[in-house]
């Protein structure tokens, strides 16, 4: 890649660029317990947690750095942050 | 047309001509006459430009970062504290490469508070990639903010520029002033075109994140950048000189320095002290001569050479300290002439707005003749007791 002047960039690089590699705690999402309350989509500040076809949240790992303030915030204690094994 | 104009309303005459679209500042004490003028010029449909109030200087030159990022030409000025609550912003507008021109009216920096004139705000952003350039004169002050945004926009460049001038001796002194016309002005200065900018037909972001793979290029890019604006200052300057007869090819300036066995080295309106008690001198039989330095950043070091490299000593006048160190102007002018044998001589002075007269050049000329330098001039030595 050549330098841009400023250190420019057009719109898309996110998509090239996975960002979940910082990630030490990783969640689980345990959709036995899950209300699907929807809180934990709600408080991500990576916007990297969606509905599946079931209506169960679940994370996108190319981008959850592991934050954990899902699991933090779920009122069912239906996430759970795990070591990440790498 | 010749006018006897104050140095800041002179400064907000020209700019007002350099036709800015987005002007932002904040009017905190110490502000100036600057920014209060363009305000009432900008009231008064005299000029086409939003004139943003903000609620710091920070907020000041982030309005600007982000209106010459949308494509404008933007101007704000400051001074002392109110620069360095800029600092963040002015890293970040050099490193997105925009053409913003700011005034600094030169101010001691606190603590203790003090608002009268030297150098250590400006000299304090000298690594951060702005261009500096240093008004010996109400007239020269003015000028330069038509050469300033020229070389800031060239492609080339891109690099953003202060136009530094003394507080009070300068920002608040009554001089002639030859100022231009609007149609000379246009015909110097045509309007900014932008390398890129914000579109949102054609989304863009800048200054992004570079790791350690990538960091280090943009800070050699920025040194090249400024590398190249010491050709295009020289260019932009002799067309100035000659479209309107003062000439601002030269980064630095050379006065009665044939011949010299001392050089003095100074910036800003103490070259006009320095002049006049050079003349004095040599009417003595002394052979004594001034470099001017105008542009600080890029730094002229092959002019310093060139000027300097037939004399016995230098003398370099510093309006600023790098404590625990030197002036800045003396660390450079000692790098530039490193090899040469000639000893560079630093004298530490007027700090906080204490004035130099004429009398203390010489006497600061006598020291350098004895090798007594590197020092603090004039030192009240009662109150260190």
């Amino acid at each position: 890649m050549a330098l841009n002047l400023g250190c420019t960039a057009k719109p898309g690089k996110s998509r090239e660029n996975k960002t979940g590699s910082w990630r030490v705690f990783k969640p689980e999402f345990i959709h036995d317990k899950c209300t699907q309350c929807g809180m934990c989509i709600i408080v991500c500040p990576e916007g990297c947690i969606s509905l599946n076809e079931e209506e169960y949240p679940v994370p996108d790992y190319d981008y959850c750095k592991g934050c954990g303030l899902c699991a933090e915030e779920c009122p069912a204690d239906a996430i759970e942050m795990k070591k990440e094994e790498k | 047309m010749m006018e006897i104009m104050e140095g800041s309303h002179a400064v907000a005459r020209a700019v007002t001509l350099c036709r800015p679209q987005v002007i932002a500042a904040y009017p905190i004490t110490p502000q100036t006459h600057i920014v209060e003028a363009l305000a009432e010029i900008v009231a008064n449909c005299e000029l086409d430009a939003d004139y943003i109030t903000v609620e710091s200087e920070f907020s000041a030159l982030s309005a600007c970062l982000g209106a010459s990022a949308a494509g404008s030409r933007v101007y704000s000025a400051t001074t002392s504290q109110g620069l360095a609550l800029m600092f963040e912003v002015c890293y970040n507008v050099a490193g997105m490469r925009f053409p913003v021109v700011m005034s600094i009216v030169n101010r001691a920096m606190g603590a203790p508070l003090s608002i009268w004139n030297d150098h250590q705000d400006s000299i304090s952003l000298r690594d951060s990639g702005w261009m500096q350039f240093y008004a010996e004169d109400n007239q020269e002050a003015t000028d330069l903010h038509y050469v300033a945004y020229k070389v800031a926009e060239n492609h080339r460049v891109l690099l953003p520029s202060l136009v530094c001038f003394d507080g009070y001796i300068i920002s608040h002194t009554y001089e002639p002033v030859d100022m231009l016309t609007q149609e000379q002005a246009d015909s110097y200065l045509p309007p900014f075109k932008p390398y890129h900018r914000l579109d949102a037909d054609d989304p863009i972001s800048f200054g992004l994140f570079a790791s350690p793979d990538y960091y280090q290029e943009f800070r050699y890019e920025n040194d090249q950048a400024m590398r190249r604006a010491h050709e295009i200052i020289a260019t932009c300057g002799r067309e100035f000189g000659e479209m309107f007869g003062r000439d601002y090819s030269g980064l630095v300036e050379p006065y009665r320095l044939e011949d010299a066995d001392t050089a003095i080295v100074a910036m800003g309106s103490l070259c006009g002290t320095v002049k006049d008690a050079i003349d004095e001198l040599r009417d003595a039989g002394k052979k004594v001569g001034l470099l001017k330095i105008r542009t600080f950043r890029p730094f002229p070091a092959e002019e310093i050479v060139k000027f300097l490299s037939g004399v016995s000593r230098v003398a370099v006048l510093d309006k600023n300290i790098s404590l625990g160190s030197k002036g800045a102007a003396c660390l450079e002018v000692k790098d530039a002439l490193y090899g040469s044998q000639i000893p560079v001589l630093g004298y530490v002075l007027a700090l906080g707005g204490r004035d130099v007269r004429k009398k203390d050049i010489a006497a600061i000329v006598d020291n350098a003749e004895k090798g007594i330098g590197d020092i603090f001039y004039g030192l009240r030595e009662e109150l260190l007791k």
